[in-house]
């Protein structure tokens, strides 16, 4: 769609003098004055270009014009199956006069990246869509929920307001060894970032003690932060919260500075996604992998003597996948557990469908439900289970509390979710203390 | 004999509530163990009978001024009725009335003061008071040596029976000068309107999750609801489908509620939800699962079904 | 209009809170202090107001531990002036008397036209400040406060009562009023707009002389509730578990007969 334009009134033009001869009969009719009345070619719509200069004034937010409405975006946005979304429906609602910083609107992208993929102009909503919240939250213009959210993170250090000086309470139950940096701050080899789902939320702590228990098994010299451990906090950075963001990083980069490790290593693909593509860009760099990409080459050292017998499909995450490429190394770890049968959804990979919590959406639900028919997390279960499969495996810490509501609530409590750090130890013999 | 208990009365409008009976009750215990009298405050306008039976003598400031509440106009007459009973103990609720007038007066006198008190007790010429705060998770024992020691206590310490009694104390009215120049007027007061659902404004909740199965089944709980007279609330996934509306919900996306009662139906005790309501009083949980998380935070339990449950409990109270 | 609003810090309720060795006081060494959730309420309603009316909003707290970071963040969120009040004892617990008298002497010379403040505090033993501040300074008062209306040299109040109940009433200005609840939520003050203020926002320390605070309630000790425990499980049937259930309710009042 052409953009701008300024709709120019109709110019008429008539002839005084005007005759039509006809070339078969050769007759001649006047036609001059008004019957040789014509319109000028001119321009017909009327698009402000306000919209578009506010959002390109933006740092980020310069690509939102560049969209020339092929549409591609549409199919693969992950909000506009069960909404009304996409990058061209954002676009011709900023082109026709809607403030993208005050619309709900603003606050239903997750960020998943699909439709950058697609995109032959290359229109970037993973910048757009921050630059622009940015603005809505420094006008107070921000869901309450996210709010929460935001004032609990820079207060406490986690999304979820928890105690931070509990961020290590999970390592009691984890049946081994847990080294905490602060206490003993010899140099390590694993970093282990452990991120607020992992460290509070129910589900994440069991994924986080069995991953404690696979390090062991297999040899891994690891430590972890604990309660000096803060999140990183990209998904508020998405969420339109760069302060906030900025002002963990230097408290994380102060922190990681204490100590000597070689990598880092997290469960969570936005923390991985910040240390890899956004701290660089601040100056700090960090060896960093995600939690499969250190495990599936050491799949041969675990003792996986217990073959889990299970249809298993596997979901990418956003920002492991498609924002990071890493498509293989939770796929080998999955292959290298005996007995299991890993079958892949139709959406997978590059085309993965976005389960909902990033960019916010984690905590945005509440807000996003008058415009969803159902959650992304739900329509991504319902394809789940049209595999067949008896367990989703899962990557991401958010993910486990999403599917698992959404197998409840779209009646497929037989489709179990677990992270892959769980089917893994599964499938281990059980790890004493002194291996 | 000299007054040693002075309760404050506070009946702004309709009945004397519940609050000033329990302190008429203590109030007497321990103006037996001072050797004084007990008296009742009674500030208003049109004070009509006293009810106040347990009390020995009644200080009445009556003026149509006071028909209507402000603060400063009523702690200008509670002022004059202390200067005239000149009692050892203050008592009143931490009602607004006992947030408005207590420590203001206390600290206008001089004299000490402990708030929020759920128990009280005499030690020869010294008040006890043990109060609550850091919103329950700690008790102070608080020593009260001036004069008079002013308490305000949280309502429900005490029995309101104790302080009810027939029979009617000895009138003393007091006159108190300028209460129209205390810089404040009292306008109206407003009863609340039927509009809408408050969750966070019931003392009892009615709670519900995913364990109702179904929309249909909700009516069996709403029952419940009707007859205790208060509304329901719900966990996220009820609100989610759509079987309750918005102002229901409890939780992390929903409203934080503080309820005296608070009885989970069906409740799991997911994190979300329990932020939402962790506070409250007294938590009775109904989950046919016994490792539910809400009987981590639960006070009483049962893995009882909810739905033979329900039907038992709404018979008994009256359905 | 000229604000004020008593703001003060308070151990935050998150944390497991414990008593010191004496037995006076919870330990403070490790806690984090906050904001108290009140207080925010009253700065909210004071932008509000300064927002509807004009005027200015000046943010009082005493030396507390992380109070700057509670002043930065007024002034992210809208307040024109922060003041630190100085000489009482940083560490320790400083109870509301003379909490009142120290910022009651910095109002007798500064004469706002509004005193806002907190309805309550988690540790206020000695009483709301609201009341005895306006007691200190012999100001009109009022507190459980959900609405404030200026109108001239006067002020309109409505105060819950209790059970929906509310009363209106007129002050004469300067009053102190303690607020409930604000017209509405607390404002959110993005992150950089803080960061922000703690480059650009100066707080101006002000000493304060050493108050006369009256007789004060002695707090002999501090101790946590009688433990409770897990929930106790009620046993029997369906009938049997209802009737517990019904005791227990009629236990709390909650139910007629």
């Amino acid at each position: 769609m052409p953009i701008g334009g300024r709709k120019v009134p109709a110019q008429v033009i008539e002839l005084e003098e005007a005759v039509v001869t006809s070339t078969i009969s050769g007759r001649e009719w006047d036609v001059s004055g008004g019957p040789s009345r014509m319109l000028a070619p001119r321009v017909l719509s009327d698009y402000s270009r306000r919209g578009f200069e506010a959002i390109a004034a933006l740092d980020g937010g310069e690509s939102l014009e560049w969209c020339y409405g092929c549409g591609r975006c549409v199919p693969v946005c992950p909000v506009d199956i069960v909404g009304e979304y996409g990058l061209r429906k954002l676009h011709r609602m900023v082109q026709t006069g809607a403030d993208l910083f005050s619309a709900d609107q603003l606050w239903m992208c997750t960020t998943c990246g699909n439709c950058l993929r697609v995109c032959p102009k290359q229109v970037n909503m993973i910048k757009v869509m921050p630059a622009v919240r940015e603005v809505a939250v420094a006008n107070g213009t921000i869901p309450n929920e996210l709010q929460g959210v935001m004032e609990k993170t820079f207060r406490y250090g986690n999304a979820l307001g928890e105690n931070p000086r509990r961020r290590h309470a999970w390592t009691k139950g984890a049946g081994v060894p847990v080294r905490v940096l602060a206490q003993d701050p010899s140099p390590v080899d694993v970093l282990f970032y452990v991120e607020d789902y992992w460290s509070y939320h129910p589900r994440g702590q069991q994924a986080a003690q069995a991953f404690a228990r696979i390090l062991t098994a297999a040899g891994v010299d690891f430590a972890i932060l604990g309660a000096e451990e803060k999140t990183i906090g990209d998904s508020q950075r998405l969420a339109g919260e760069r302060g906030l963001f900025e002002a963990l990083m230097e408290d994380v980069v102060a922190t990681l500075g204490r100590y000597e490790f070689r990598r880092i290593v997290t469960p969570d693909p936005h923390a991985f996604n910040a240390l890899v593509k956004v701290y660089p860009s601040y100056g700090h760099h960090y060896e960093v992998l995600h939690y499969t990409q250190l495990l599936a080459p050491l799949m041969d050292k675990l003792p996986l003597e217990q073959p889990v017998e299970a249809r298993v499909t596997f979901h990418d995450p956003c920002y492991l996948g498609r924002h990071n490429g890493v498509y293989d190394a939770p796929r080998e770890v999955l292959r290298a557990i005996p007995g299991l049968e890993l079958v892949e959804m139709g959406r997978c990979r590059e085309n993965s469908y976005c389960c909902g919590g990033g960019g916010g959406g984690m905590w945005l639900d509440g807000f996003n439900a008058n415009h969803l028919s159902e959650r992304l997390s739900e329509r991504r279960v319902r394809e789940a289970a049209a595999t067949g499969a008896d367990i989703l495996a899962v990557c991401c810490p958010y993910e486990v509390s999403r599917f698992e509501d959404a197998a409840k609530s779209t009646g497929n409590e037989h489709l179990r979710v677990l992270d892959i750090a769980e089917l893994v130890e599964m499938a281990m013999a059980p790890v004493s203390a002194e291996a | 004999m000299a007054v040693a208990v002075l309760v404050v009365s506070e009946r702004l409008v309709g009945e004397v509530p519940d609050v000033t009976f329990e302190l008429l009750g203590k109030g007497k215990e321990l103006a037996t163990s001072l050797g004084g009298e007990l008296g009742v405050a009674v500030i208003g306008s049109g004070v009509g009978e006293l009810p106040f039976g347990a009390a020995d003598v009644a200080y009445v400031v009556d003026d149509p001024v006071l028909s209507s509440y402000a603060p400063s106009v009523f702690e200008r007459a509670l002022r004059a009725v202390v200067e005239a009973a000149s009692p050892s103990v203050v008592l009143m609720s931490t009602g607004t009335a006992g947030i408005d007038l207590a420590a203001s007066l206390a600290a206008s006198l001089g004299a000490p003061m402990a708030s929020y008190a759920i128990d009280l007790a005499t030690e020869g010429e010294t008040i006890v008071a043990t109060s609550q705060l850091y919103g329950g998770k700690l008790l102070a024992e608080v020593a009260l040596e001036g004069r008079p020691a002013v308490v305000s206590v949280i309502p429900g310490s005490f029995p309101a029976d104790a302080g009810r009694a027939g029979g009617a104390p000895r009138i003393e009215a007091v006159p108190v000068a300028g209460l129209g120049e205390a810089g404040a007027q009292g306008m109206s007061i407003r009863e609340p309107e039927a509009t809408g659902v408050d969750i966070t404004a019931s003392d009892l909740l009615v709670s519900v999750g995913r364990g109702i199965g179904s929309k249909e089944n909700l009516e069996l709980v709403q029952e419940l609801a009707d007859v205790l007279k208060v509304p329901l609330a719900a966990s996220r996934p009820i609100i989610d489908q759509g079987w309750l509306p918005k102002p229901h919900q409890v939780g992390k996306s929903g409203k934080k509620v503080k309820p005296a009662v608070y009885l989970a139906l069906g409740i799991s005790g997911a994190p979300e939800h329990l932020e939402g309501m962790r506070s409250a009083g007294t938590i009775i949980a109904c989950n046919t699962d016994p490792k539910a998380p809400i009987f981590e935070v639960a006070h009483y339990g049962t893995t009882v079904d909810l739905f033979d449950l329900v039907p038992e409990l709404t018979e008994r109270l009256g359905g | 209009m000229n604000i004020v609003v008593v703001v003060r810090q308070l151990a935050d309720l998150v944390e497991e809170l414990e008593v010191n060795a004496e037995g006076t006081d919870i330990d403070r060494d490790f806690v984090k202090f906050v904001a108290n959730e009140w207080d925010e309420a009253a700065l909210e309603e004071a932008l509000c107001l300064k927002e509807t009316v004009g005027g200015t909003v000046t943010v009082v707290a005493l030396d507390e531990p992380d109070v700057d970071q509670t002043l930065w963040t007024a002034a992210a969120k809208g307040a024109d002036r922060l003041v630190k009040l100085t000489g009482n004892d940083p560490d320790g617990w400083v109870r509301t008397r003379e909490r009142a008298a120290r910022v009651a002497a910095w109002l007798r010379d500064n004469q706002p036209d509004l005193v806002l403040t907190g309805v309550q505090a988690a540790d206020d033993v000695d009483g709301q400040t609201a009341g005895v501040l306006a007691a200190m300074l012999g100001w009109p008062h009022a507190a459980v406060v959900v609405g404030v209306e200026p109108d001239g040299s006067q002020v309109t109040v409505t105060q819950e009562l209790g059970g929906g109940t509310l009363a209106i009433s007129t002050l004469r200005t300067p009053a102190v009023l303690g607020i409930q609840a604000a017209r509405q939520a607390p404002r959110y003050a993005p992150i950089s707009r803080i960061r922000q203020a703690q480059q650009s926002t100066p707080i101006e320390e002000v000493g304060v002389p050493e108050p006369e605070v009256g007789a004060l309630a002695t707090v002999r000790r501090l101790f946590p509730p009688p433990a409770k425990g897990g929930a106790q499980m009620l046993e029997g049937s369906a009938a049997e578990v209802a009737e517990q259930i019904v005791e227990i309710l009629r236990s709390k009042g909650l139910v007629r007969a």
